[in-house]
């Protein structure tokens, strides 16, 4: 029997398992969503916004493990959803994203709607596809979902043109898929594993820094294995939080540049550098030519090109990241012995010293203005118990939830890091709740960010995902400011908000509810009430505008220099009146 | 230090613009770039030349690799290669400088390949040292017209064997 391309379409999502499909509807893919209109196997939530639809196919991909897909239309449709694909080009998230054509008659015409999506979308996608052929639809969809989750994962495009979707054709799905240019490689090379395992074992200072690859390819157990075998602490990346749990007592915590002080410290008086499924990102490396000074480098990577492109390295494994720590681990449990831990005494109670010189802190009084970093230190330890999944904006807010909620396992981190997209958070957290109804899916957010894909409250309503964002509101472009105050002298440019919203009569306006807290005091009872809400919430903390997130490492700056409070003449200009100085607002405002 | 790499892509739409998007979108340099179909019509084999010291060729070979239309690599800096390059030159030639000319063409081994009253076009091929040789002593006639190819190369039959770099081989 003949299927038109929608049904076709549909097919295919269903023999990739695919439950939820995130969209917005225009001209030219209305047959696709007419046909997902008429059945039940996949459901369809309608965003506001295709950013949106892009954002949740991310934090789907990035709760599940597996791909998540967006729909969006022709034109416009697609110029909005490119910021997620470029979101998840930066961070490896298996995306497959669907874009409405005008008619293949039409292409190039300057149709109504009409965008080079192939060519828009080329720089942002591991690959993309034009569909021209009905007869090439199913096996098309059948590489994009290949490409997208296999290797080094990523977004794929597949620009679906409106005559394709309505032809027909007999539907075969093809089982398997072989593209002669693209063969992931899996298997490290021996030699250079056992190389490896023969350094880690020699190693008097070794450091795991470690990344999102270990939970892309569910290395979890396999770190934890390899750590507490061979007794070496682990520094997690942005990206990489949660794949080692963080209250374990060789977890170090996050480095780079909001990094804790003995993550860093680590990284640089460190004689063997193991990183894995991590890329040496300038926000890690701070000044390359300063970067670790002291040590070898062992580099597991499934993508060749991240090997020696940032950083020299002096034992590459293309591989996948689960496969080589298996086989590190089976080549250690032969050899390790106790001389090891004695070996690295030294080393460990250095980092101790360390961690215990200058822990991450700051300082909340009983009735001051509420520190950013109470609100997520209380959040954490009253919703630890449910395993929450966590999803952060860009800025501050973003460093503090990553220093202050310790995530115990992988898939929990909702987070834009090589991008750094603003209005990530929201939508993302979103997606990771359409996959999982039943779990606590929270979102960090700042009053700046969250305004970004603000609009998405109405989906989250209307689609019961019962998200709870804490809004972080110190009126300001946090981050923009703190660098304003330490390299620009204190010059507000753009960087304050001045009439935020009233969040609570926002989040009441979109059906869903509002919630401030006042007083310190209160932070504890407000957000219990929020947990126990079963529909989507706005907390808004009002927090004190001032401050500023350490430890960091200004940008260019080494691993061992970080800045770890504000100078003295910052200290000097925060008073602890919690609320942004009338001066403040005048050069802002007069500016 | 100048590279020649030589690429076997996939002969589908598009894929030209993925490799120059690559070197422009990276900042790498393409010094000329020439492609044609392979006796296998599903294939195109591109020429590139490209300079940059040993880490940016690094990243430049595993770049083309990751391509997924790209399915081999070969940096023919790593082995012996033979190179040519054609050039067109339309030179003005009036009464005495037409003799003159064909010296020059006869001393390059080029060929005159259309002539009219006041020009002759001439084709040569070789090295780019001896393209700009011939262009050096063409100019004082007055050059009317220049068009190169760029280079196509392949690697010579190897007295020893060549580095092929495949996608399945990890590179150190």
């Amino acid at each position: 029997m003949k299927l038109t391309g929608a049904e076709i379409f549909i097919e295919c999502l269903k023999r990739e398992g695919v439950k939820t499909v995130f969209a917005l509807p225009g001209g030219v893919v209305l047959k696709i969503f007419d046909t997902l209109h008429q059945q039940k196997d996949v459901e369809v939530i309608l965003t506001r916004h295709e950013q949106g639809a892009g954002h949740m196919a991310e934090g789907y991909a990035k709760a599940t493990g597996k791909a998540g897909v967006c729909l969006v239309t022709s034109g416009p449709g697609m110029t909005n959803v490119i910021t997620a694909l470029a979101d998840a080009y930066m961070d490896s998230v298996p995306v497959v994203c669907f874009s409405g054509q005008v008619p293949t008659s039409l292409i190039g015409n300057d149709a109504f709607q009409e965008a080079d999506n192939i060519g828009l979308s080329r720089p942002c996608t591991k690959y993309n596809f034009l569909v021209k052929d009905v007869n090439d639809l199913a096996a098309t969809i059948k590489e994009a979902f290949y490409i997208a989750t296999t290797g080094r994962p990523g977004p794929v495009l597949v620009d679906i043109p409106k005559d394709v979707s309505m032809a027909k054709a007999e539907f075969t799905y093809p089982n398997s898929v072989s593209i002669r240019g693209y063969n992931p490689t899996y298997e490290g090379n021996k030699w250079q594993i056992k190389q490896a395992a023969e350094a880690i074992m020699k190693a008097k200072k070794p450091i795991l820094y470690v990344g999102g690859g270990v939970i892309f390819s569910s290395a979890s157990q396999e770190l934890l294995e390899l750590a507490e075998m061979t007794q070496i602490p682990v520094d997690m990346t942005l990206m990489g939080l949660g794949a080692f749990p963080g209250e374990h007592p060789l977890s170090l915590g996050m480095l780079g540049m909001h990094g804790t002080y003995q993550a860093n410290m680590a990284m640089h008086y460190s004689d063997l550098v193991i990183a894995i499924g991590a890329r040496f990102d300038d926000r890690v490396t701070g000044k390359v030519s300063e970067f670790c000074p002291y040590a070898k480098v062992i580099h597991v990577d499934i993508d060749p090109t991240s090997i020696r492109k940032n950083i020299n390295v002096d034992i590459p494994i293309v591989g996948d990241c689960k496969t080589v720590l298996r086989e590190f681990n089976q080549i250690l449990r032969a050899t390790v012995n106790g001389e090891q831990k004695e070996l690295r005494k030294p080393w460990w109670d250095q980092i101790q010293e360390w961690q215990q010189a200058h822990p991450l802190t700051y300082h909340q009084e009983k009735d001051g203005p509420i520190k950013p970093q109470q609100v997520v230190k209380r959040l954490y330890e009253l919703t630890r118990d449910r395993d929450p999944i966590v999803s952060t904006d860009v800025g501050q807010h973003q460093m503090w939830a990553a220093q202050y909620f310790k995530l115990a396992k992988p898939n929990r981190w909702l987070t834009s890091g090589g991008l750094g997209t603003m209005g990530f958070g929201f939508p993302a957290a979103m997606g990771a709740q359409a996959a999982f109804r039943d779990r606590l899916v929270l979102c960090i957010a700042g009053d700046g960010s969250i305004q970004m894909n603000m609009q998405e409250m109405a989906t989250a309503v209307v689609s019961k995902l019962p998200v709870k964002i804490i809004i972080l509101n110190n009126g300001f472009h946090g981050m923009v400011r703190q660098w304003q105050d330490l390299f620009y002298e204190g010059r507000y440019a753009s960087s304050y908000l001045d009439t935020t919203p009233d969040f609570v009569k926002l989040a009441d306006a979109y059906g869903a509810v509002g919630l401030r807290v006042n007083k310190v005091g209160d932070l504890d009872a407000v957000l219990k009430e929020a947990m126990a809400t079963d529909k989507p919430v706005i907390v808004d903390v009002p927090t004190y505008p001032y401050e500023n997130c350490y430890p960091m490492i200004p940008a260019g700056g080494c691993n061992h220099e970080m800045l770890l409070e504000d100078p003295p003449e910052l200290k000097k200009k925060q008073t602890g009146a919690g609320k942004v100085t009338p001066e403040d607002k005048d050069t802002v405002l007069t500016a | 230090m100048e590279h020649i790499i030589s690429v076997t892509v996939e002969n589908k739409f598009g894929v030209l613009s993925r490799v120059a998007g690559l070197f422009s979108g990276r900042g790498f340099n393409i010094e000329s770039l020439s492609v044609a179909p392979t006796l296998d019509p599903s294939m195109s084999q591109m020429t590139i030349v490209t300079s940059g010291d040993e880490r940016i060729i690094e990243q430049i070979v595993k770049q083309l690799n990751k391509l997924i239309d790209v399915i081999k690599v070969v940096d023919l800096n790593e082995t012996e290669f033979v190179s040519r390059e054609t050039a067109i030159i339309k030179v003005h030639t009036k009464d005495a400088d037409r003799a003159e000319a064909l010296r020059i063409v006869d001393i390059f081994r080029a060929n005159v390949i259309d002539s009219t009253p006041s020009t002759y076009t001439i084709e040569v091929s070789g090295d780019p040292k001896k393209i700009e040789a011939i262009i050096n002593l063409l100019q004082p006639l007055g050059i009317k017209d220049l068009v190169r190819t760029g280079r196509v190369a392949v690697a010579r039959e190897p007295v020893r064997p060549v580095a092929v770099q495949t996608k399945k081989v990890a590179r150190d």
